[in-house]
């Protein structure tokens, strides 16, 4: 019980008509550093809002240490924030501004001088106390806005995106210094980053989150070694990823092959999503031995490995990361480890709607009507589900010219084809496998032909 | 050759714009009664001015005083309402917004006779009568909105966490503000103040339409009726040349310290 220091209980969220939180439940440790990534506009800045009390959920409760905050105003709350901008204030200098949250709470004066040379030495400022705050760099200042908030000595710190103002270099820096002041001060950290290699040097945990819900909890090395689906295996680092069969425990067919893997359970014959990630194909000049053969097209110098694009003898691209360069329009081996091979279960295998039967040739779903084969057993009204393969949905460059419009919201490259996330004008998702190639945010029009609708009865 | 033109073309302007002021300040030091009608210089002017010894000096007095005390009045009430107002304007999204800026900004356009006459006739529909009340109503009435427009820009150009920074730091919202927020106000306040300041001072035609019939006058309201009553008090001369006087070592003090705040700055 007394472990966990924040709880979020079903935390839900919404602007307007537009979700931003679905559902959200969430415990944090004591003293844990935790990331929450994702990409901008998952929710991630909302749910640290919510935590700082600049805000109120919809629904849900938030509790730090056992209490219910959920209403409580952002002065009463016992975390403290660093903002993406500093938010230094401009009229004080460094020691005023540090000072700020202490002589609120009426601390006698030679103590505030003792706290704040304290911080000012945590975060390497000595003698920077009677400078103007935009007399500093970026840097500098981001120092001061740490300083400020563990001045207050906070149960939690909680830092929206802190470094993301500052170069590469200051932020490699701040980094590691985050990561020894965490240390150092004992407390919890509750971070937001959109930065996954950030994420992945600083935290104990990660959450990663997209379109309000939370995709995977766990440590660095488990989101990057196992991705639970195909979002997280994409946004955290370099990854093929590829549709795959179960045959059975232990062996999973991709790419046109069979390998043996380390996963379970599954069943027999199952589709399953693949990722292996580009460092863990080993390829060598030789084909006898290998499992599978392949033909260079490219080959990029790195810096410390080369990245090479092939394709292999079933006609699949895959990318792969070596410290050996192989010249392109060569012939190679390549050979895939067992536990090197994450199998994970898809989300869905066709699109499926709610839809109504309008008349015996006539479906509405997505609020349109839809024309499609004559169906019997059904009466005009009847609640029905309506399937569609993701490889039976049209896109036209037009959106005027389809029946839906929509524009491409997420892309994967999945091998030999693209598996697209259409959100429709009106919020819906519908997935997509094509062989063309689309941009994110292109606008498209989306037509289904008649004999690919297929209507099942509902069981309710 | 062109340099010349330019050169000459502007002392033209300057010589047009200040050559009434000029001509006043000049026979402000002389005795004649009739304005252009050089007697020899005199300082007695100026003096029957302080002592009070000339034609309904009490009145003349009287009117500065109100004037004064009017645009004070008027100017920390506007500046006052002006600020809460934008800040609640800063506050608020999209067509609300934008529906609300507009809406300040149209009594700004508005000329002063059509402003005068709306608030005399509202007076008058609400059956209250109007005197001293009633002017410093529509003085503030006229200055607020360009309060609203001086201290609008700093909050749009605040770092939107600054204010989420104080509270988060454990300043309860009245703090935040106090702090925090008017501090960084300030500048737009002052400017706002004395934009309201002046507004007020200069006012004629609302004064004129407010102010009833129990025979307040204002500096503005008093000059048109003594001009009205055949001619102008001579001592008139020398009270516009010390305004302008007054005026011109604000101006330049002001804008004296603009320029050590910038080098500051640097």
């Amino acid at each position: 019980m007394k472990e966990h220091i924040i709880e979020f209980k079903n935390i839900s969220k919404s602007f307007g008509d537009k979700c931003i939180l679905n559902d959200v439940s969430l415990n944090v440790k004591k003293g844990e550093f935790l990331t929450i990534l994702g990409p901008s506009g998952c929710g991630k800045t909302t749910l640290l809002r919510l935590l700082a009390g600049f805000g109120s959920p919809d629904s849900g409760e938030i509790l730090i240490n056992g209490e219910n905050i959920t209403d409580f105003p952002p002065h009463l709350r016992p975390v403290n924030t660093v903002f993406q901008r500093y938010a230094l204030f401009p009229h004080l200098d460094v020691y005023e501004n540090i000072a700020f949250g202490l002589k609120l709470q009426k601390m006698p004066t030679d103590a505030i001088d003792k706290r704040v040379r304290n911080v000012l030495k945590m975060v390497s400022l000595t003698d920077y106390e009677d400078r103007d705050v935009e007399s500093l760099s970026g840097g500098q200042q981001q120092r001061v806005a740490i300083a400020r908030a563990i001045a207050n000595q906070p149960k939690v710190l909680l830092l929206d995106e802190p470094l993301a103002a500052l170069d590469l270099k200051m932020r490699k820096d701040m980094q590691i210094e985050l990561k020894e002041m965490h240390k150092k001060l004992g407390i919890t950290f509750v971070y937001v980053t959109h930065d996954q290699e950030e994420a992945l040097t600083l935290s104990d945990t990660i959450i990663v989150m997209n379109e309000g819900k939370i995709q995977q909890i766990g440590t660095p090395t488990d989101i990057y070694n196992e991705p639970q689906n195909a979002f997280v295996a994409d946004f955290i680092g370099e990854s093929n990823i590829l549709n795959g069969k179960m045959i059975k425990d232990k062996l999973v067919e991709f790419v046109g092959h069979e390998f043996e893997c380390v996963d379970e359970g599954f069943g027999e014959n199952v589709d399953v999503d693949v990722v292996v990630r580009p460092e863990d194909i080993y390829i060598m000049n030789k084909v006898e031995g290998a499992q599978l053969t392949a033909k260079v097209k490219s080959c990029t110098f790195k810096g410390v490995h080369y990245e090479m694009f092939v394709d292999t003898d079933k006609g699949y691209e895959l990318m792969i990361q070596d410290y050996n360069a192989f010249e392109p329009d060569s012939e190679v081996g390549l050979l895939i480890r067992p536990a090197d091979i994450q199998v994970m279960h898809k989300e869905r295998t066709c699109n499926t709607f709610e839809g109504e039967m309008v008349d015996e040739t006539h479906v509405k779903f997505l609020y349109e009507t839809f024309e499609c084969l004559p169906q019997s057993g059904f009466a005009a009204g009847d609640k029905v589900k309506v399937e569609v393969a993701f490889s039976k949905i049209d896109l036209i460059d037009h959106p005027e010219d389809g029946m839906l419009s929509g524009d491409v919201y997420f892309l994967l490259y999945k091998g030999d084809h693209y598996h697209l996330t259409i959100m429709t004008d009106d919020g819906d998702h519908i997935w997509v496998d094509t062989n063309d190639i689309w941009d994110k945010g292109d606008l498209v029009g989306i037509n289904i032909a008649p004999q690919d609708i297929k209507i099942v009865k509902c069981n309710d | 050759m062109k340099r010349f033109f330019a050169q000459c073309y502007i002392w033209l302007l300057l010589i047009v714009l200040y050559a009434p002021i000029v001509f006043i300040a000049i026979f402000s030091f002389t005795e004649s009664k009739v304005l252009g009608n050089w007697t020899g210089f005199s300082t007695k002017l100026y003096s029957n001015l302080f002592t009070g010894d000339m034609q309904g000096t009490g009145s003349l007095m009287l009117a500065i005083e109100n004037t004064l005390i009017i645009a004070l009045i008027a100017a920390i009430v506007s500046t006052v309402l002006g600020t809460i107002a934008a800040i609640g304007i800063h506050n608020m999204r999209g067509k609300t917004k934008q529906a609300i800026t507009f809406m300040n900004n149209i009594p700004m356009l508005n000329p002063d006779i059509i402003t005068g006459v709306s608030l005399f006739l509202l007076f008058v529909f609400l059956h209250i009568s109007q005197g001293y009340a009633t002017v410093v109503l529509a003085h503030i009435t006229f200055c607020t909105p360009y309060v609203v427009l001086n201290v609008l820009p700093r909050l749009t150009q605040m770092n939107p966490n600054i204010y989420e920074a104080a509270l988060d730091l454990g300043a309860t919202p009245f703090q935040a503000l106090r702090k925090v927020l008017l501090p960084l106000l300030k500048p737009g306040m002052i400017s706002g103040f004395i934009l309201a300041f002046t507004m007020s001072l200069d006012d004629f035609a609302v004064t004129f339409f407010t102010r009833g019939t129990i025979g307040l006058d204002t500096l503005s309201t008093y000059i048109y009726t003594d001009a009205r009553k055949g001619g102008l008090t001579p001592e008139l001369r020398p009270l516009i040349t010390l305004m302008f006087v007054g005026i011109l070592i604000l101006l330049i003090v002001i804008n004296i310290r603009n320029i050590r705040n910038s080098k500051k700055e640097e």
